[in-house]
């Protein structure tokens, strides 16, 4: 029994810190990309609020608290409030089965630095991704308003889309990994070496697909102004807003410890045998970067036409991710890797 | 009580209930909703029988592919709101029959033929493993499940064929 109860605190305490964790990266996310693209774009970014501007993100999210929230009077109330949390949860539940490094000993425990290892790791990250969908839909319909509908539309046909290639792009890993375990897949990347050296192409698929489904530039088509004023989140304020904010800005480091568990070798790097607290280290300098890529992309790409996208996710990227799944199969077959 | 039973009764109180909902709500977007909360309660169910495989494939297809395209179409066509008198009054009989054979069956399942689910529950447990379940399907039952593969295409094909309207005329 005690044995029990200390898993299960165990359990928690990984939860919360984990919680804890993507709730203040989210804030410092935001002041990351606003800082970065100022500086891609020559200008200086938000640095009045704190020492360089460090508490321009406390700063915005008391306003965002005080701020009146409108309900649209036509609107499906439950399902209205219902939205954001759909957006919400599945952010934060998605990095469960992301190995943040190996075993530690800590007061007289081993301790595996993850929330989780499923057997079924990868399959999970892709149900919580189709479940994620939900949000966008519910805001889109239930504000009854047509610019938020046809946003909500878009962002999800655009992401069921996506999703197809973004599956198709696991494939590979799983295949050299031989399982679909995410501790495993990075145990098959310290033995060999990082699967986007042996899978370059759907390393490329991958990253692309996650942009989309985390719905960046260039296809952000939620945030396309002149067409759609703010897509689903137009009749949100306040908080709710927030939490929509939130939900895409949480997910952004989602979809990076996805890319760099999938690709780069996870807690991978020089040293995390014998410094195991090493681990979580790199894995946050991985996501880091990747976080740093995608914000350059934002500021490099303009976007893309909607048609244009939809074609592209059908006609290039779904054909290329399955050709690569029976390159890689006839490699693993043929070269015995 | 274990700890299994008190989450199995849970389980299935929201399963029944949210299948409840799903009927008597006269707004087919929140019905809709109910079903996606029975679709993951079901998955739960397949996670205790010890087959977290079968759950995710439950998750992301029933409730990530299916329900999405449902919510799709009803949002689309506005079918939202359901109109007063629906002319179905022969259906009330049909589905009370269906619904006793239903109740009969499980009954005679669970306290006559009850025996016979345990293996059946072992059987779960053993395929659900991501391994197995890919040994069974490409050794075991390599043709139909190559059959299968190749109905559901057709299918699809079929489905886009229909649909596209002729160009021409």
């Amino acid at each position: 029994m005690n044995e029990t109860l200390a898993f299960i605190l165990e359990w928690v305490i990984k939860g919360a810190v984990l919680i804890a964790i993507l709730l203040t990266g989210f804030a410092y996310t935001t002041y990351f990309e606003r800082r970065f693209l100022a500086r891609i774009q020559i200008r200086v970014g938000p640095n009045r609020a704190g020492p360089f501007g460090l508490l321009q993100p406390v700063a915005d999210g008391i306003k965002l608290i005080f701020k009146e929230e409108v309900e649209p009077a036509e609107a499906y109330r439950f399902a209205f409030l219902l939205a954001p949390v759909m957006t919400m949860v599945p952010a934060v539940v998605i990095m469960a089965v992301i190995p943040w490094g190996d075993k530690v000993v800590m007061f007289g425990r081993e301790i595996a630095l993850a929330v989780t290892d499923l057997n079924v790791g990868v399959l999970y990250l892709l149900s919580i991704a189709s479940i994620s969908v939900y949000g966008i839909v519910l805001a889109g319909w239930s504000s009854n308003n047509k610019y938020a509908m046809m946003g909500g539309i878009r962002s999800t046909a655009q992401m069921i889309s996506y999703e197809l290639a973004l599956g198709l792009s696991f494939v590979p890993p799983i295949l050299l990994a031989g399982s679909l375990s995410m501790s495993e897949i990075i145990q098959g990347q310290q033995s060999s070496a990082w699967y986007i050296v042996y899978a370059p192409l759907a390393a490329i698929v991958c990253f692309i697909a996650l942009l989309a489904e985390v719905n960046r530039a260039p296809f952000d088509m939620v945030e396309a102004e002149q067409e759609l004023v703010a897509g689903y989140v137009t009749e949100y304020s306040g908080m709710k807003f927030a939490l929509f904010f939130m939900g895409e800005y949480i997910k952004m480091a989602a979809v990076s410890a996805i890319f760099a568990t999938m690709f780069l070798g996870g807690f991978d790097g020089p040293g995390v045998d014998t410094y195991a607290w090493l681990g979580p280290i790199y894995l946050f300098l991985k996501i880091f970067g990747l976080l740093g890529l995608m914000i350059w992309i934002r500021a490099t790409l303009p976007r893309l036409r909607y048609d244009r996208l939809m074609a592209f996710g059908w006609k290039v990227l779904i054909p290329i991710a399955l050709l690569n799944v029976f390159i890689t199969a006839a490699l693993i077959v043929g070269l015995g890797i | 009580m274990e700890t299994e039973v008190i989450v199995f009764l849970i389980l299935a109180f929201v399963a029944i209930g949210s299948a409840i909902g799903m009927i008597i709500n006269k707004n087919a977007v929140y019905s809709a909703l109910f079903l996606i909360l029975n679709f993951a309660t079901v998955a739960i169910f397949y996670l205790m029988l010890g087959a977290p495989f079968i759950a995710m494939a439950q998750v992301t297809v029933y409730a990530g592919a299916i329900m999405v395209l449902f919510l799709f179409v009803i949002m689309l066509l506005g079918a939202e709101q359901l109109k007063k008198a629906d002319k179905g009054e022969w259906q009330k009989p049909v589905a009370i029959l269906f619904v006793v054979v239903l109740i009969v069956e499980a009954v005679y399942l669970i306290f006559g033929g009850g025996g016979d689910l345990l293996p059946m529950i072992n059987e779960v447990s053993e395929v659900g493993d991501p391994i197995s379940l890919a040994t069974k399907l490409f050794k075991e039952y390599f043709l139909p499940f190559q059959v299968t593969a190749v109905l559901l295409l057709a299918a699809m094909v079929g489905a886009i064929v229909i649909t596209k309207q002729d160009k021409k005329s």
